[in-house]
């Protein structure tokens, strides 16, 4: 039996450390009201702490904690791009919130807990760790999404997540169960060593499915997209950009752990499902996105398309492919953040101010913001030389190479529709008459982080290899 | 295989027959001489004062969430207890901090006043 | 004795059970009751996997699925009860401002 070393503390760190900032404020909640101000102050502290000391043990290669964790190049990349995302979010959501009468101490909280999940999720070796992660994040998510408690729209879309969340829940704890019952052990490590032993299995490859399915909600691929624009329509925008970038990045950890790293299904039938619901995605998303008149669905069934694009690295199940995700996921996170911290400043009251129309003209009164704005759509849509276009190109070369030329086809096709949609936006700004404004003046912190993220969209357009480099574990 | 329930099916069956008997006995051989006290819902002794099916109030839904929390909490404990003497001193800590970490909640609770009653 | 598929296919009819429930019932908490079932019968599975096979992780698991199930159970109603202050209701194809 192996004992607990504390050594294992030091492999933790950026997951303790952040778990001791969220104790401390309930903490701080409980001893004083009117806490926020300081809570936004202890958060931030405590990520750029966890930021620290995840560069500190990057690539720490030792299983700590019985064999259930194992930082890795793979747990710090990931831990990297929540802690940021995170971050930026915090900085981005505050006057947000303060606007719409939820500025609570619980916010900062439920943030960072969540993160502490999402990062359990990408350092999971063990099947047990991984879905405790799995059900951290989620958890906080739920509550987030109706964080604003006297609004229907956010109890509705609280609710809709939450039933849909746990009945996957179930299946993906079903599929843990099956291939618990045929491999003996939850260690994924010790899984993949003899995977070969039960590939052909029945009730192994039924839990796969079921694991699969579980984490394609978590992605919102189609057809499990269906609760993904729902709720990210009612709930808070900021709640909105944090869940559709680090949460997606956390499920999209997941099943590269599972479905790369432990099982090799490259070119059997089960890459052909995972293609086939790649492709679901593109379409469903891209096609569904064209229809939407509200800025957050679009951006929702934007993110179904872009589940579908990642995928494709997953289905073509070679190295490239893990990689591509990678540097795709970090230039997402950024891109996607920004657009909604923008639909956030112009959000009005109330649910209102949300659609199309509401950003015709914004580039007259709002010069900067239309185009830091104009900068994440283009890079959304895979415009060069931004963020999300080698993040396509990474994913459909690794699925070329893993002849898989029809998804790679059939992904620079979606991604041609998608370019009408996240257009009309720009159109929109720039080229129509109309009364668009912000519904209250960013302060100059917003603009700085905004701006910060469209720069770093920039930058790993211009210097992908920047961040290739650091996925496959050099600097 | 299927024999194996054949006792069991043979103790259902006898202890409904025995259950049937013993209620239709007592219908038969007991006094029946029924009052409003009698035939009024038995309360554990006290007079019943309103139907049950009424709202309750928000205050027992916030006792029932935080009861839920903290009483699973104490399933740990109990693998736990069994296997002390093999833990020893590390088994120990860490249920210190499991513990502290639980106090934690317990003392946001407490301050955010979600265990005062009025 | 008592085989190990027994238990499995209990637990399998269980779990079905749990899913139609999620799907034909509209009261949101006799739906989140289902979830708390297929829960319950992935414990059973586990369990059952676990005697076995002679190891402990997977009744350690169940442990674990409790817990998350009571804190799910939290929330859960959390949320229910929002709602319904809202909007007086608990029928989820009334649940419908957002458009599924």
């Amino acid at each position: 039996m192996n004992k607990f070393n504390v050594l294992d503390l030091w492999y933790s760190s950026p997951l303790v450390t952040l778990v001791v900032t969220g104790l401390v404020l309930l903490v701080l909640e409980g001893f004083r009201r009117k806490s926020q101000r300081m809570a936004f102050g202890v958060s931030a502290a405590g990520i750029i702490i966890a930021i620290g000391l995840t560069i500190v043990t990057y690539g720490e290669n030792q299983p700590a904690f019985n064999n259930t964790f194992l930082q890795g190049t793979f747990g710090s990349f990931f831990s990297f791009v929540f802690l940021a995302a995170g971050l930026l979010s915090l900085i981005l959501s505050r006057e947000y919130l303060e606007r719409l009468n939820i500025h609570r101490t619980e916010y900062y909280a439920l943030v960072i807990f969540a993160i502490v999940g999402m990062m359990l999720m990408a350092s999971a070796i063990d099947l047990v760790v991984l879905f405790l992660g799995v059900e951290l994040m989620s958890l906080c998510l739920y509550v987030l999404a109706g964080f604003m408690r006297t609004r229907v729209t956010s109890n509705e879309s609280a609710l809709k997540y939450f039933l849909l969340g746990a009945f996957v829940t179930g299946f993906l704890l079903y599929g843990i169960a099956l291939l618990y019952g045929t491999t003996g052990t939850t260690n994924l490590v010790t899984i993949g060593k003899n995977f070969e032993a039960y590939s052909g299995n029945a009730v192994f490859l039924l839990g796969v499915g079921m694991v699969m399915m579980g984490l394609s909600f978590k992605i919102a691929a189609a057809p499990f997209h269906l609760w993904a624009p729902d709720v990210y329509e009612g709930a808070p925008t900021s709640v909105t950009g944090f869940m559709s970038t680090a949460a997606k990045a956390a499920a999209f950890a997941a099943f590269i752990t599972v479905f790369l790293r432990t099982f090799e299904f490259a070119g059997t039938k089960v890459s052909e499902i995972l293609a086939i619901l790649a492709a679901v995605s593109m379409m469903i998303g891209n096609i569904a996105a064209i229809a939407q008149n509200n800025v957050k669905r679009m951006l929702a069934y934007s993110s179904v398309a872009h589940a579908g694009y990642m995928l494709t690295g997953i289905a073509a199940g070679n190295e490239e492919g893990q990689i591509g995700i990678m540097f795709y996921l970090a230039a997402y996170v950024f891109m996607n953040l920004g657009a909604f911290s923008i639909v956030s400043l112009v959000e009005g009251q109330n649910d209102t101010r949300l659609s199309f129309d509401d950003y015709s003209g914004l580039s007259k009164q709002q010069p900067l913001l239309a185009a830091l704005m104009s900068v994440f759509m283009f890079s959304l849509a895979g415009i060069p030389p931004l963020a999300g276009f080698f993040g396509k190109y990474y994913v459909f070369l690794a699925a070329v190479k893993a002849d898989l030329t029809w998804l790679a086809i059939l992904g620079v096709l979606t991604s041609l529709i998608s370019v009408y949609y996240y257009l009309r936006l720009v159109v929109l700004m720039y080229f129509r008459d109309g009364e668009a404004q912000v519904a209250a003046k960013p302060s100059l912190g917003t603009i700085v982080a905004i701006s910060l993220a469209a720069f770093l969209v920039l930058q790993l357009g211009l210097y992908p290899s920047l961040v290739v480099n650091i996925a496959r574990g050099g600097f | 295989m299927l024999e194996s329930y054949i006792p069991i099916f043979m103790m259902l069956g006898a202890a409904a027959l025995f259950g049937l008997v013993m209620v239709k006995l007592n219908e038969w051989l007991g006094p029946r001489r029924p009052s409003a006290e009698k035939l009024s819902t038995y309360e554990s002794g006290m007079e019943p004062v309103r139907t049950a099916r009424e709202r309750f109030s928000i205050k027992f839904y916030m006792v029932a969430v935080l009861f839920i929390i903290f009483d699973i909490e104490v399933v740990f404990l109990y693998p736990w207890a069994v296997a002390f003497n093999e833990l020893g001193m590390m088994g120990f800590v860490t249920m210190f901090v499991f513990i502290l970490i639980l106090l934690v909640g317990y003392f946001y609770v407490w301050r955010k006043g979600a265990l005062e009653w009025d | 004795m008592i085989e190990l598929e027994s238990y499995l296919l209990l637990s399998a009819i269980t779990f079905v059970i749990g899913v139609i429930g999620v799907l034909t019932r509209r009261n949101a908490i006799i739906v989140f009751m289902s979830i708390e079932l297929m829960l319950n019968s992935v414990n059973l599975t586990l369990v059952a996997f676990s005697a076995f096979l002679g190891d402990p992780t997977g009744q350690m698991l169940v442990f674990f699925v409790m817990t998350v199930a009571a804190a799910e159970a939290a929330v859960g109603l959390a949320i229910i009860i929002a709602l319904f202050r809202n909007k007086q209701t608990l029928n989820i194809d009334e649940i419908n401002i957002l458009k599924w």
